[in-house]
C-alpha cells in the first residue's frame, strides 16, 4: 500500500473496530436476553419452583430471527423504504455517477455495487448489502445536483470503504437488532399495563429478585435509548474509518472534505430516509443538530461524528500526503 | 522423538505449499491488475477518434492540436512494455488535456451534448486508468515485498518468481491531468 503515513493507522483502527463490534454484539444479545428474562421473573415470580424461561427464549428467538432477516433482505428493505430506483445509463447525471462508481470499483479491486438513486432534494448517500458481491450504493438526487465530480468521487469512495470493511452487513444487522429491542420493550410494556398484577407474589420474594425486577423496568423504559446508543457506538467509529480508507482510494482527502462541508451546509432532514436506517448514511439524514456539535453529549448520542471534526481529520491527512510525496 | 523428526519436515512442506500458493495468488492478481489497465487504455484509444471527429468541424483553426492527439494516440496503440507504454500514454494524456483546454474557447462545443458526453467518458477513462495503475502498483508492491523479505525470498527464488515492474509517473504534467479534467463538471 502506498499512503504509508496512514495505512498502519487504518489497520490498527480496523482491529480495534472489530473488537468493539464484538463487544457491542454481545451487549445486544445480553440486553435482549435480559428483556426476556425480566418477563419470566415477572410472570413466574421469584419463589415458584416451576421456572421455564419462556420470555428469555422468545426474546432471543425474536432477536436472532430479525438479525437473520436483516442479513438476508435488509438491503432491499432499506432501498424500498427510501423509494430508491436504479440509476439510468442514458441520464447524463446518472451516467457520471455510474462512471465514478466504476472508477472506485477499479481503485478498490472490489466487485461493482448496484447503483440506486433516492428521489430527495437533500444531499445524502448510503451503502447497504450483505457482502461486496451483493452490495448497493444509493445517493439522493440532491447529492448529484450539488456536488462536483471530485466531491462525488470522495463520497463514493467513502461508501466503497463501508462495503470493503463489511460495515454494510454489520449495520443492517444492527438496524434489525435495534428494531427487535424496540419491539420487545414495547411488548413488555404492554404486558405490564394490560396484564397488570398477574402474580404479584414477589413482595415477599428475595431481595435479589426485586432488584433485577427494578432493573428490568428501568431497562424497558430506557430500551429505545440504549439500543440507539449501542448502534451509534458501532457506526460512529466506522464513519472515521470509512473517511480514512476512502481517502486512501482516491488519494485525495480534500474531495471528501469539501463534499462534507456542502452536506453540512445543506443539513435539512432527508425526508425519504427513515430513522431506522439513519446510521447507514454518510451524514445524519434526520438533520439533527447533534452531529454538528462537538463535545461529550454529541459524542455519545450523534449517529455520526461531528462533521467539523471529520473535515479536520481529512485536511490533516491531505497535509501529510502532500508533505510525504516529493514534488515532481 | 521419532514423531518430532517426522513432524518438522511435514510442517516445513506445508509452509512451503502455503507460501507458494500465496505467491501464485498475488502473481495472478498482479497480472489481472495489468489487464485492467490495458482494458481502460484500449477504451481511451477507441474514444479518441470519436472525439476528434465530433470537434473537427468547429475547431478548424486547431488542426495542429488535433493532429498531435491523433499521432499520440496511434503511437500509444503500438507501444510495447510497461515503460514504453507509460511514456507514450503520458504524451497522449498531455495532448488530450491541451485539446480539452481549447474546447473551453468554443461555446458551441462546450454546450454540445455529444461533446459533453465524450468529455465525461474520457475524463472517467483517464481516472480509471490512473486508479487501475494505482491498484496495480499496490498489488505488485505487495507481490514484490512478499518475494523479497526473508524467508519468502527462498521460496520465490526456488520457483523462479520474478518481481513485477511498477508504473512511474514520467511526465510532471501528468500529475495535473485530473485537475484539468475535473473542471469539466457541470
Amino acid at each position: 500500500m502506498v499512503a504509508p503515513l496512514q495505512s498502519r493507522n487504518i489497520y490498527d483502527q480496523q482491529t480495534h473496530n472489530k473488537r468493539l463490534t464484538w463487544f457491542v454484539m454481545l451487549g445486544f444479545i445480553a440486553f435482549i436476553a435480559f428483556l426476556g428474562f425480566g418477563f419470566d421473573l415477572y410472570l413466574f415470580g421469584a419463589e415458584t419452583d416451576v421456572f421455564f424461561p419462556v420470555g428469555t427464549s422468545l426474546a432471543l428467538l425474536v432477536g436472532s430471527f430479525s438479525a437473520m432477516w436483516g442479513y438476508k433482505s435488509g438491503a432491499k428493505a432499506v432501498l424500498n423504504s427510501a423509494n430508491a430506483y436504479p440509476a439510468d445509463e442514458n441520464n447524463p447525471a446518472h451516467k457520471q455517477l455510474i462512471n465514478v462508481v466504476d472508477e472506485m470499483t477499479i481503485a478498490s479491486g472490489l466487485p461493482r455495487p448496484k447503483i440506486y438513486i433516492v428521489p430527495d432534494a437533500d444531499p445524502n448517500a448510503f451503502a447497504t448489502g450483505k457482502n461486496p458481491e451483493n452490495s448497493y450504493i444509493a445517493v439522493t438526487e440532491g447529492l448529484l445536483n450539488s456536488l462536483t465530480r471530485e466531491e462525488l468521487q470522495g463520497v463514493i469512495a467513502h461508501e466503497m470503504s463501508h462495503i470493503r470493511n463489511y460495515d454494510i452487513r454489520l449495520m443492517t444487522v444492527v438496524a434489525a437488532l435495534v428494531g427487535s429491542i424496540l419491539l420487545l420493550s414495547d411488548w413488555a410494556r404492554r404486558s405490564m399495563w394490560y396484564g397488570g398484577g398477574r402474580s404479584r407474589s414477589r413482595s415477599k420474594g428475595n431481595q435479589l429478585g426485586g432488584l433485577v425486577f427494578v432493573l428490568w423496568i428501568v431497562g424497558i423504559i430506557l430500551a429505545p435509548l440504549i439500543g440507539q446508543v449501542m448502534a451509534m457506538l458501532v457506526s460512529r467509529k466506522r464513519e472515521y474509518l470509512a473517511d480514512a480508507s476512502g481517502a486512501e482510494l482516491t488519494r485525495n482527502p480534500l474531495g471528501l472534505a469539501s463534499a462534507l462541508k456542502k452536506l453540512e451546509e445543506a443539513s435539512e432532514p432527508t425526508a425519504s430516509i427513515k430513522k431506522g436506517s439513519a446510521h447507514l448514511c454518510i451524514v445524519d439524514p434526520v438533520g439533527n443538530s447533534m452531529n454538528l456539535k462537538e463535545g461529550a453529549v454529541a459524542e455519545l448520542f450523534g449517529t455520526h461524528p461531528p462533521i467539523q471534526k471529520r473535515i479536520q481529520v481529512l485536511q490533516a491527512m491531505a497535509y501529510q500526503m502532500s508533505a510525504s510525496t516529493p514534488v515532481a | 522423538m521419532i514423531w518430532v523428526l517426522i513432524a518438522i519436515p511435514v510442517l516445513i512442506i506445508f509452509w512451503v505449499i502455503a507460501k507458494y500458493n500465496g505467491l501464485v495468488t498475488l502473481r495472478n492478481q498482479t497480472t489481472n491488475g495489468w489487464k485492467q489497465i490495458d482494458v481502460q487504455l484500449k477504451r481511451r484509444h477507441d474514444l479518441i477518434p470519436n472525439l476528434v471527429n465530433t470537434v473537427k468541424g468547429v475547431m478548424e483553426f486547431e488542426q495542429d492540436t488535433l493532429k498531435k492527439v491523433v499521432e499520440a494516440r496511434n503511437a500509444a496503440v503500438s507501444a510495447a512494455g510497461v515503460a514504453d507504454s507509460a511514456a507514450k500514454e503520458g504524451v497522449l494524456t498531455s495532448a488530450l488535456s491541451k485539446l480539452f483546454a481549447l474546447v473551453e474557447n468554443y461555446p458551441t462545443l462546450k454546450s454540445n451534448e455529444n461533446v459533453k458526453q465524450l468529455q465525461e467518458e474520457l475524463t472517467s477513462t483517464e481516472n480509471k486508468i490512473s486508479f487501475a495503475r494505482q491498484f496495480y502498483n499496490d498489488i505488485s508492491t505487495r507481490f514484490n515485498t512478499e518475494q523479497q523479505v526473508f524467508p519468502g525470498n527462498i521460496i520465490a527464488s526456488m520457483f523462479g518468481f520474478k518481481t513485477a515492474e511498477l508504473f512511474e509517473i514520467q511526465v510532471a504534467a501528468e500529475r495535473e491531468v485530473p485537475r484539468v479534467d475535473l473542471s469539466l463538471k457541470k
